[in-house]
């Protein structure tokens, strides 16, 4: 164990010394994340798996799991993200106000430092959905953080001194931020968030070394700004010029949201970056005529430049609110009999995407959950889902309450990210069951405020009583091969193992284990509070851990608390109805768990 | 004048004197408690600032649920009901006045602690609510009498 430990730091120790030589960031982050004893980035590795190939635990012992230590953050908000682990260090983030502490694995998790920003509280009720924080990232030697006043900021991760600060936005116009940055090769990628406050979506990459500005690419707006050019293809055809300004009216573009708060991948091989946009402002589809491009849109950009090499618009013309944010999983899987270079997307709108990473074909797109009814599918030639009139909210218009459609603005997942196991081929999917009335109505733009023009009543589907379920998906046939139910919506993130083990939380704290076969329950354990944040693995003096941030909150906080609406009769006792209050408090906890000795 | 000259009321017409004299109290009291049945009803209907005919909502009530959901639900949760970290408005409307209601809506209320970190924004200037503060109040008074429940409320004419 001692000579695993040393050596260990010395292959850190190494590349440091090779980044200080100017040798790219980019190799060590690919090194350390096919390292599975380490978790070195949010997502656990660039293609966003979030599989470790540890398997010490096991579906045979993972019954054995305990709680070994924990460790509260302090702070009583929703604790979305998860911890890394870099050698002996365990990194943890925390939402508003945003801490950082780095905890020394070697003396019971022992406080390094911790960095405390001072951040104006007048951020916190512009943040639409909690003040939550999707983790930090590494790179050459350091801790890159995104605060919710937009700062971004890179500490010594040795110290928690503040090597370089920039700020990314104007919260007084509704700006914040999120998510976890990215670090690819010498730069850190950075999103924004505000689309209930009209905010314009964009993407930057600053300089790892100083912070400085290298490249912004905006979501919507002309080409110069949305950085697509004469080789930017949709599905094979070249977007062409005013792609994006032509699918608006007026000016309704400059306030058109778009926003980039979900997760980023990475493929170095092509060296393109993936991620999503999120939904067109405002909620009321009448005020914004046109496909509103490139909201709910999957990128694909060259991390040097910004330039899009190809996007795809999964929900043109959004009258619902799928964002298309969630994660993009990089896996390589055999579709229809060919070995393809893949991405695959559970979007917002119910539907899973399976993309060609490389040239951005469309492969397959199917429901993930049988109840999403406002569309009957995808055509796959153009890539646009087929509507039902009597859920289109464009179709009944303002001030005229559109009911029955399925999924919720939630959507059937959001952004709380799914695994993919390279055993089984199969990915393993938290989702939301949960259906919704949507009422449009007239709303003017004031910067900073709200900017949304729909009401919204939230039940589950009829003639179920729960709201979530969690599922194993094929996405090379677009199939759901096992389904377990759940009281609430899943809102953790998973993680699945070498072990044949899949692991998520639930709402009401519990951490889980499942048999990656099966999806048969091996292992449960009642955390402080509920789970939002995302399961992570890694090793220490050779003994595998496993560690979810607990602490209710996020877009369920809000949503689920106090119950959802409509007071139907035929739910019975277990109905429904429950409120998420009656299951769990606040709280904000680290619990890491192992195998007992 | 002699101190303690005491009037002296024949007998027969005393009798007479207090009968008057009662039914004087009693048409006084019954006229009081007529006429503060009366002003009590008129209070109370003055009082509910929402009207709610079977089970559905004037346009006030109405627009005080959408305003809600724009500018509130964010924090308060669907219906006023609360959500994790900001309370419940429907259990607020039960304790406070529309004075302090409004007052601190339009001046915000910051709850910043080491472990609290609740800010309720000031909207004071925001045209989009303080134009509709009676509007707001009307719904969550309707749902803090248990008047109205979860969910969109019916309007009338629907």
């Amino acid at each position: 164990m001692k000579a695993m430990k040393s050596s260990r730091f010395w292959v850190v120790g190494s590349l440091v010394a090779l980044c200080a030589s100017g040798a790219s960031a980019n190799d060590e982050l690919i090194k350390l994340s096919k390292d599975p004893n380490q978790w070195v980035m949010p997502t656990g590795n660039y293609a966003n798996t979030r599989y470790s190939e540890l398997n010490k635990i096991n579906k045979e012992n993972v019954k054995n799991l305990r709680p070994l230590w924990t460790f509260s953050t302090g702070v009583l908000r929703g604790h979305e993200g998860g911890p890394l682990v870099i050698g002996d260090v365990m990194y943890v983030a925390t939402p508003f106000p945003n801490n950082v502490f780095a905890l020394d694995l070697n003396h019971s998790g022992q406080i390094l430092w911790k960095y405390e920003p001072k951040q104006d509280p007048t951020v916190i009720p512009v943040m639409c959905c909690d003040t939550v924080n999707r983790g930090v990232a590494y790179g050459d030697g350091k801790i890159i953080l995104e605060q919710a006043d937009t700062t971004v900021v890179a500490l010594d991760a040795k110290t928690g001194k503040e090597v370089w600060s920039v700020k990314n936005g104007d919260p007084k116009k509704g700006e914040t931020m999120t998510n976890a940055p990215m670090v690819v090769k010498d730069k850190v990628i950075v999103g924004i968030s505000g689309g209930e406050f009209g905010v314009p979506g964009h993407v930057t990459a600053y300089n790892l070394k100083d912070g400085s500005k290298a490249w912004r690419a905006y979501s919507v707006g002309p080409d110069d700004q949305i950085l697509v050019d004469a080789n930017t293809t949709e599905l094979g055809k070249p977007v062409g010029k005013d792609s994006s300004l032509k699918t608006w009216q007026g000016d309704q573009w400059k306030v058109g949201g778009g926003d980039t708060w979900g997760w980023y991948s990475y493929d170095p091989q092509l060296n393109l970056i993936y991620y999503g946009s999120g939904n067109p402002s405002t909620w009321n589809p009448v005020q914004r005529p046109g496909d509103n491009k490139w909201s709910m849109t999957i990128f694909a950009r060259n991390p040097d430049t910004g330039v899009a090499k190809w996007v795809f618009q999964m929900t043109p013309h959004d009258e619902w609110d799928y964002d298309g944010v969630n994660e993009m999983i990089l896996a390589d899987l055999n579709v229809k009999g060919q070995p393809v270079k893949a991405l695959v997307h559970f979007d917002r709108n119910g539907f899973a995407y399976t993309l060609n990473r490389e040239t951005g074909a469309l492969l397959v797109a199917e429901k993930y959950d049988p109840k999403v009814n406002w569309a009957t599918r995808v055509d796959m030639q153009t890539g646009r889902p087929e509507l039902v009139k009597q859920y289109s909210t464009q179709a009944g218009g303002e001030d005229h309450n559109t009911k029955q459609v399925c999924p919720a603005a939630l959507g059937t997942k959001d952004q709380q990210p799914a695994a993919f196991s390279p055993k089984t081929g199969l990915f393993y999917v938290p989702t939301n069951h949960v259906c919704m009335d949507y009422e449009p109505f007239k709303v003017s733009y004031t910067a900073g405020q709200p900017y949304v023009g729909a009401t919204l009543s939230m039940y589950p589907p009829q003639g179920d009583n729960h709201l979530g379920n969690f599922i194993a998906w094929d996405a090379r046939s677009g199939k759901i091969i096992w389904s377990d139910p759940e009281p609430f919506s899943v809102w953790s993130g998973a993680l699945a193992t070498a072990g044949d083990v899949v692991f998520y939380g639930t709402l009401e704290g519990y951490l889980k284990a499942v048999d990656m076969q099966t999806g048969k329950e091996l292992y449960r354990f009642k955390t402080p509070s509920g789970i939002i944040g995302n399961v992570n693995t890694y090793t220490h003096g050779g003994k595998q851990y496993i560690a979810v941030l607990s602490g209710v909150g996020g877009w369920a906080g809000i949503g689920m608390a106090a119950g959802l609406t409509k007071d139907t009769d035929g739910l019975g006792a277990v109905g429904a109805y429950k409120a998420l209050a009656n299951y769990t408090q606040l709280g904000g906890v680290l619990t890491v768990f192992g195998l007992p000795e | 004048m002699r101190a303690g000259i005491r009037t002296r009321v024949p007998a027969f017409l005393w009798g007479k004197m207090v009968r008057v004299l009662l039914l004087s109290l009693l048409t006084v009291a019954t006229l009081a408690v007529g006429t503060d049945l009366v002003l009590a009803a008129e209070a109370e209907k003055a009082e509910k600032p929402y009207k709610i005919t079977d089970g559905k909502v004037d346009k006030k009530t109405f627009n005080g649920w959408r305003r809600y959901t724009e500018s509130c639900l964010r924090c308060h949760g669907p219906d006023g009901a609360g959500s994790s970290y900001a309370p419940s408005l429907v259990d607020s409307a039960k304790r406070m006045s529309q004075d302090e209601f409004n007052e601190i809506v339009i001046n915000g209320r910051t709850n910043v602690s080491a472990a609290s970190e609740n800010v309720m924004p000031p909207f004071g200037t925001v045209e989009d609510v303080v134009s509709y503060l009676d509007d707001i109040w009307a719904y969550l008074t309707a749902r803090a009498d248990g008047a109205l429940g979860r969910g969109r409320p019916p309007r009338i004419g629907e």
